[in-house]
């Protein structure tokens, strides 16, 4: 007999308690706790993505969450441009890697985390100031600082080089160990230009730059706060004209003689460049062109050495890039990944990324710089121990233009303010002109 | 009617209405204009959605204060124009969109003429080694110059240590790296002139010249009372065309100066660039971009007249 095809009562009422039962079931998949996109930067070192992946897929399985991850370049800009479209766009990844200024750019787009960094600041201690700088708007955290691409844009010199021209044994300055020698304190902006014109004698100019970019502007703004030379005070106001900006433009002017004929045509990748082609004695940079040259010439990065910035009137402060990891207000599963961002926050985690990557990786607690990666990285052993700040160098975290407020603060560091001051003393403008020019822009900036 | 064939009446009747109906959708798709339209209409979509959203949504975004929260009319116009770097930046826009078409027309027609008087094959060789430039993708063709122009690895350096003379730091002079962004654009754009003026010389009535031979007109007579008169529409369009595209360049300045130094090669894209997505300025930035608007809408509008003028002129 053909079975009928016709819903029957009976045939109802058993699709009925099978459709009832069905969620006192409780199946259990990958995905069960929802989906998250997260958007992470893609790192240099090859191997700094694969750690973090499976950090990612530990926590995903624990928890069934289906996480997404994309490695997004700074190349091009591709990471600055893939969070200005999600913001207007309102879509795309739930939680996304934010630069420096970026979060602050957002700051109406990003779901707040004082909860998380709440958590973590009581197990790990507090971050550097810069983080809560430009990782904050009206007191409330915009993302949660992430070890993964944060950066200290130090010098890092030839030792060889350094000690034959100029005298300077910047091992015995800066050991690998957290002990302050009485040589350090010699490390000071006259010292560097005494190097960089002896340095510059033996064909070894230093390379650094005065371009538009990240490497040019990180290093002006150090030299700028060791001389206490703020364009715009904490409260918004010019404050160009005073003794210390043209101290700091005095000490320019002779700076630039020393410096290579193209600096004002530098980019990021320039100074990375004249290191590993042997051509230069120090540059200020992460130990990424030390990796490189460890690939590619390793005889200069064995003869390569990181260390603190030298001190001004007002101190030694070390340029600091900052990466945070920011949840957008449009993101469908904000629990989860609030969860996934502490969770890859957490001691163990940063310390393993940190190790997968030679010590690339800052972590912004500064309870955690005593991670033995940096003791052990070589050659030469311990080249890059001084890398992190340690208390013996009595240095602070400095971004360009900190003080001002940062949405003027911005466009004084992506406008490239302070190197560009320094490029127009070395094509010869006067200081009063160079002071003109800088006021103009500022007065722009603060509107 | 009860044999059975007979039809009620509002049966028929509804019949006829849609045989109506269905005559007119007919008529309706059989109109030319109607047939144009609906061909045309996914490029009218394309156009809207990429072209005109965009273009209406950047006029809005211009409007809107740094926080994007207040409409402020033409406030960020005013504010642009009172500014130095702007001003500079405005003047590098027109240096170096009109040295680039008119560097870049100049090539075009000679190298076009010279292509013309060179016959069969070795025409066809010649033209597709010129049309390199054109073809390769230009982030990767300025990669490639910025490379040449680079202080550590520059093969002109190199050339030039080699005869004697010092480096010259191309990309870190003002002057001298405004002259590299226009060489390399011109670089890239002459190719696109070649190939049109060559297009239209080739449509010069051969009938033109031999009468003006019959005259006894010079060469130079030729080309100005003979071939230029011929091409005026071409070039008038090519210009207005190379005009837009070069003042909308970002690639080749971003990649070789990204606007330095001292910002005197930034142009309208790359400063947008800068101030409205890396300085989170956005307002600013559409601002930035859309002054470009007025100065191409007049230029077009006298191009286009131009031709619109001689089109009619032939025509009658």
């Amino acid at each position: 007999m053909k079975a009928s095809g016709r819903l029957t009562r009976r045939n109802a009422l058993k699709l009925g308690a099978a459709t009832a039962a069905l969620p006192l079931v409780h199946i259990r998949t990958a995905g069960a706790a929802g989906k998250l996109s997260f958007g992470f930067w893609d790192h240099w070192v090859p191997q700094g993505n694969d750690v973090m992946q499976k950090q990612v897929a530990a926590w995903a399985d624990k928890n069934k969450v289906e996480v997404q991850c994309d490695f997004i370049t700074t190349n091009g800009n591709k990471l600055l441009l893939t969070t200005a479209a999600e913001d207007q766009a309102k879509t795309g990844h739930d939680v996304v890697t934010f630069l420096q200024w970026d979060a602050l750019n957002h700051a109406d787009s990003l779901e707040p985390m004082d909860d998380v960094m709440k958590r973590l600041t009581d197990a790990y201690g507090p971050v550097n100031d810069i983080c809560g700088y430009v990782g904050k708007a009206k007191d409330h955290w915009l993302g949660v600082p992430s070890s993964s691409g944060a950066q200290n844009k130090g010098p890092c010199g030839r030792i060889s080089v350094l000690k034959d021209a100029a005298g300077l044994d910047v091992v015995a300055m800066f050991p690998a160990r957290d002990e302050h020698t009485a040589a350090a304190d010699n490390w000071t902006y006259e010292a560097m230009l005494k190097a960089a014109e002896a340095c510059q004698k033996v064909g070894m100019t230093f390379g650094i730059g005065l371009g538009q970019t990240g490497d040019s502007v990180d290093t002006a703004g150090s030299m700028f706060a060791a001389f206490g030379a703020e364009l715009v005070n904490a409260k918004g106001e010019i404050a160009i004209k005073s003794d210390n900006v043209r101290q700091v433009l005095e000490y320019g002017q002779k700076w630039v003689k020393f410096l290579p004929a193209d600096a004002v045509s530098y980019d990021d990748a320039s100074n990375n460049r004249a290191l590993i082609s042997g051509k230069s004695a120090l540059i200020w940079n992460p130990p990424s062109a030390w990796a490189v040259a460890k690939r590619d010439a390793p005889a200069v990065a064995a003869d390569c050495w990181t260390f603190p910035a030298p001190a001004g009137p007002k101190g030694r402060f070390m340029p600091y890039v900052p990466f945070f990891w920011g949840l957008w207000k449009f993101s469908k599963n904000k629990s989860a990944a609030k969860d996934l961002i502490e969770y890859l926050s957490q001691r163990p985690q940063v310390e393993a990324r940190c190790t997968a990557v030679d010590g690339y990786d800052l972590p912004p607690f500064e309870s955690m710089i005593d991670f033995p990666v940096w003791d052990n990285v070589g050659p030469p052993k311990g080249t890059v121990y001084n890398y992190p700040i340690r208390k013996s160098a009595q240095e602070k975290a400095h971004i360009a233009a900190f003080p001002a407020p940062p949405d003027i603060a911005v466009q004084i560091y992506n406008r490239a303010t302070m190197p560009t001051m320094l490029a127009k003393l070395q094509s010869g403008q006067t200081i009063p002109q160079v002071i003109a020019w800088a006021t103009n822009e500022l007065e722009g900036f603060t509107r | 009617m009860a044999d059975g064939t007979s039809v009620p009446a509002d049966l028929m009747g509804r019949a006829m209405s849609r045989a109506r109906r269905s005559n007119g959708m007919q008529k309706f798709m059989r109109n030319r204009s109607t047939i144009a339209f609906l061909m045309a209409l996914p490029l009218i979509l394309l156009i809207f959605c990429l072209v005109l959203y965009p273009a209406v949504y950047a006029i809005y975004l211009a409007m809107l204060n740094k926080r994007m929260t207040q409409f402020v009319w033409f406030d960020n116009f005013v504010y642009l124009l009172n500014r130095n770097t702007f001003r500079l930046v405005i003047f590098q826009s027109c240096l170096f969109a009109v040295t680039a078409v008119i560097l870049k027309a100049l090539l075009g027609f000679m190298l076009a003429h010279l292509m013309h008087n060179i016959s069969g094959r070795n025409q066809r060789i010649w033209r597709g080694l010129l049309l390199v430039p054109w073809v390769i993708p230009l982030a990767l063709s300025t990669l490639t110059w910025w490379w040449m122009f680079d202080p550590s690895y520059s093969a002109f350096n190199w050339l030039l240590n080699r005869i004697g003379l010092d480096s010259v730091p191309w990309l870190g002079v003002g002057w001298t790296a405004r002259a590299c962004t226009i060489l390399v654009n011109v670089w890239f754009g002459t190719p696109f002139f070649m190939i049109m003026y060559m297009a239209a010389l080739k449509s010069v009535p051969e009938q033109l010249y031999e009468a003006a031979d019959i005259d006894g007109a010079s060469r130079l007579q030729k080309l100005f009372f003979v071939t230029l008169p011929m091409m005026r529409n071409i070039i008038s369009i090519t210009v207005l065309f190379s005009l837009i595209v070069t003042f909308a360049d970002f690639d080749i300045v971003r990649i070789l100066t990204a606007g330095g130094p001292q910002d005197m090669t930034h142009v309208f894209a790359t400063y947008a660039f800068q101030v409205g997505i890396q300085s989170g300025d956005i307002p600013l930035g559409a601002s930035i971009s859309l002054f470009m608007l007025p100065i191409l809408a007049v230029a077009a509008y006298f191009v286009l007249r131009g031709v619109n003028k001689r089109t009619q002129e032939i025509a009658a």
